[in-house]
């Protein structure tokens, strides 16, 4: 706490995107901390909230690591931790280029009741999550994720394609999916005068993700899609909100839902960290 | 369904090689020396679109303080291991090196990439880098 009492914030300004990842790495020695939420409900269940905690670190200027921890309620059931996953992103070229590559790794350790979505892959489906809260915590899931990030910067606009390969630990096919987004800032030039809710410092896009079926059977057939516009709004004090609606294109996706967001960022607590151990 | 696949792992594996190559190949200029011998020859002499333009300054000092000035210091001084923006080189610098600097980064040496903010906001940051120079 004595840490982000004296921190001074900084922003980020990165594209509002939920669930695509960029090439922007954190910057190095700052910490973000964000509570993501999902609200949605399958057509045969309960409306549900799953949230995420985020913790995440620039370690280098070409390495991100991160942490979230997640749960959900659901109504008329129960509200529960569902687990964490642990994700780093190393980016192998050190300049800018017209297509930026990013090689994320992540390790997830959660339970069957997981609602963040924080990905679509495999054949994930609404119907999927009308299990109990009881029946669905018993299922551990033990995954690996790799995700190959493409991106680009044009004109301050931003174009980012993520190829996701995901397997469960316990014997399960490789399960695929992917996430585009779209995005630009709603001002491109910086206004002289100091603003808070000023269209520089808007960012709106767009986003589509989905599944893509397994090793053994690859293809869009009974997978789920979204299509998902967003919004940000960053203010100058180092916070930012974000919020998106998503619309299902599939029988297998949600009709609807609803994420939105918030985020802190606090630059040099590694070199706070340095100072105090030294 | 397996058939694609047999194309498409390999197209990805092809993609990651080449990125990683060209990625070895820009480390070892970068690495040597002053970031301003990397600078490329084209993006050297660009011209800033916003020099002597009196809004871009403010717009210029208030981005400085809202991405940079964590790391540099609020008076560009510097923080600790972070160098201070008042420099020989920072001086003799063009336009279109800074420019450069702050699309690119110099990510093994700490600096981050400023390329997701806009052109625009980026010129405007150099119109105040240049005007602090002189003080």
């Amino acid at each position: 706490m004595l840490v982000l009492a004296f921190a001074a914030p900084v922003s980020a300004a990165d594209p509002p995107y939920f669930v695509t990842y960029t090439h922007h790495m954190e910057e190095p020695g700052a910490l973000e901390l964000a509570l993501e939420n999902l609200a949605g409900r399958p057509q045969a269940g309960e409306r549900f909230l799953g949230s995420l905690l985020e913790v995440e670190y620039g370690v280098k200027g070409w390495w991100t690591t991160e942490f979230y921890f997640s749960g959900q309620g659901t109504r008329n059931d129960s509200t529960l931790f569902t687990g964490y996953r642990w994700e780093n992103r190393f980016r192998p070229l050190m300049g800018e280029h017209w297509i930026n590559p990013v090689l994320y790794v992540e390790f997830a350790n959660l339970s069957g009741a997981d609602k963040t979505m924080k990905e679509v892959v495999g054949f994930d489906s609404q119907f999927k999550q009308n299990t109990p809260n009881a029946e669905a915590r018993v299922e551990k899931k033990r995954e690996i994720e790799t995700k190959l990030i493409l991106s680009s910067n044009f004109k301050g606009w931003n174009l980012s394609e993520n190829l996701i390969a995901e397997k469960n630990l316990a014997n399960e096919p490789w399960e695929f999916g992917y996430a585009v987004g779209v995005a630009r800032p709603l001002a491109l030039k910086a206004s002289p005068r100091p603003c808070r809710v000023c269209t520089e410092n808007f960012r709106a896009g767009v986003e589509f993700y989905g599944g893509l079926g397994t090793r053994h059977e690859f293809g869009l057939r009974d997978t789920s899609h979204y299509v998902a516009p967003t919004v940000s709004l960053e203010l100058p004090g180092g916070t930012t909100f974000q919020i998106s609606p998503g619309f299902g294109i599939t029988s297998a996706s949600h009709r609807f839902l609803l994420r939105f967001g918030v985020a802190y960022e606090l630059p040099g607590l590694g070199r706070y960290l340095r100072r105090l151990y030294r | 369904m397996g058939s694609r696949l047999r194309y498409i792992v390999p197209v990805m594996a092809a993609a990651c090689i080449l990125c990683l190559a060209r990625g070895s190949t820009h480390g070892k200029t970068g690495m040597s020396g002053s970031w301003l011998k990397n600078v490329p020859l084209h993006a050297g002499t660009r011209t800033n679109p916003y020099a002597q333009d009196q809004d871009a300054l403010a717009a210029g000092a208030k981005l400085f303080q809202r991405h940079c000035s964590s790391c540099h210091g609020k008076d560009a001084n510097g923080t600790g291991r972070v160098p201070p923006v008042h420099s020989v080189t920072v001086k003799s610098a063009s336009p279109g090196a800074l420019f450069w600097l702050l699309r690119n980064g110099l990510l093994r040496r700490g600096m981050p990439s400023w390329s997701r903010l806009p052109d625009e906001q980026r010129w405007q940051i150099v119109t105040y880098l240049q005007s602090i120079q002189d003080r």
